[in-house]
């Protein structure tokens, strides 16, 4: 169950990030998402509980039928990722920066 | 604060890019990456082979504080122009990451200052993506060995 909650895990399904792309645009029904796709409903239906468990869609309901658009917030989780690792190779580059310098400052 | 370093990973690709801009002229930059004394110091860790030529190969490790060797890695040069442009593979040992394949173009903005961008791509999206997350993983284990660190002192 963990698992499923992991936005990259989420992400990593080429139809889920197919699902994401086409509802970035316009919320959609279940119905209007699936007919995108060659795959069965109950498979588009799998996909879409996964993507809304780790929060990436949020369902809306609009009279009978319920909307799925995309939760930008935790896009932007998936953005925060990537920050550690920046961060790491930032590091780095002003160490390489400092040791540069010096080595110039050295001839 | 500026941020000088940038990634740029889009979501649902296997590669990664990282820019960054130095006050360094292009040729000191490129001596950073080519000489193993100056790898070693910036990437803190163990150069025991760096051939920076043409079909040259290379290995990096990395002791824990202990001198267990906590980490490995290694590669291959498949371009090495100098002041322009590196190709080569990087793969860390003992681990499920697969093969990355990294180029790195070094061009000269003015006199003094100059930029690098890494082009990485990774076997698979889940493999970018989990290469991505280390660091946090890193930084636990960081946080921990300072902990450990503290602690032994108060004994």
């Amino acid at each position: 169950m963990n698992l499923r909650r992991d936005v990259f895990q989420a992400i990593a399904d080429p139809t889920r990030r197919a699902i994401l792309l086409l509802v970035a645009s316009q919320a959609m029904t279940a119905g209007a998402i699936a007919s995108n796709f060659d795959t069965a409903r109950p498979t588009v239906s799998k996909h879409l509980q996964i993507l809304t468990e780790c929060e990436l869609l949020a369902q809306e309901q609009n009279g009978r039928e319920i909307y799925y658009h995309i939760n930008a917030n935790k896009m932007k989780e998936v953005d925060d990722f990537i920050e550690p690792f920046r961060k790491m190779w930032d590091d780095r580059f002003n160490k390489l920066e400092a040791i540069m310098k010096n080595y110039k400052s050295k001839k | 604060m500026e941020r000088k370093t940038k990634v740029h990973a889009e979501e649902g690709k296997q590669e990664i890019t990282i820019t960054r801009e130095f006050d360094l002229p292009v040729e000191l930059l490129f001596k950073a990456y080519e000489e193993p004394e100056i790898v070693e110091q910036w990437m803190g860790t163990r150069v025991l082979k760096l051939e920076s030529k043409k079909h040259g190969s290379w290995q990096i490790e990395t002791p824990d504080p202990k001198g267990n060797v906590a980490f490995r890695a290694n590669g291959v040069i498949h371009e090495f122009i100098p002041v322009q442009k590196i190709t080569r593979t990087f793969e860390m040992e003992n681990t499920p990451f697969g093969v990355q394949l990294e180029i790195y173009e070094f061009e000269r903005l003015t006199d003094d200052t100059s930029r690098l961008t890494m082009h990485v791509i990774y076997e698979s999206v889940a493999q970018r993506d989990q290469v991505l997350k280390l660091p946090f993983a890193q930084g636990i284990n960081m946080a921990h060995n300072r902990l450990e660190e503290i602690v032994s002192k108060l004994k």
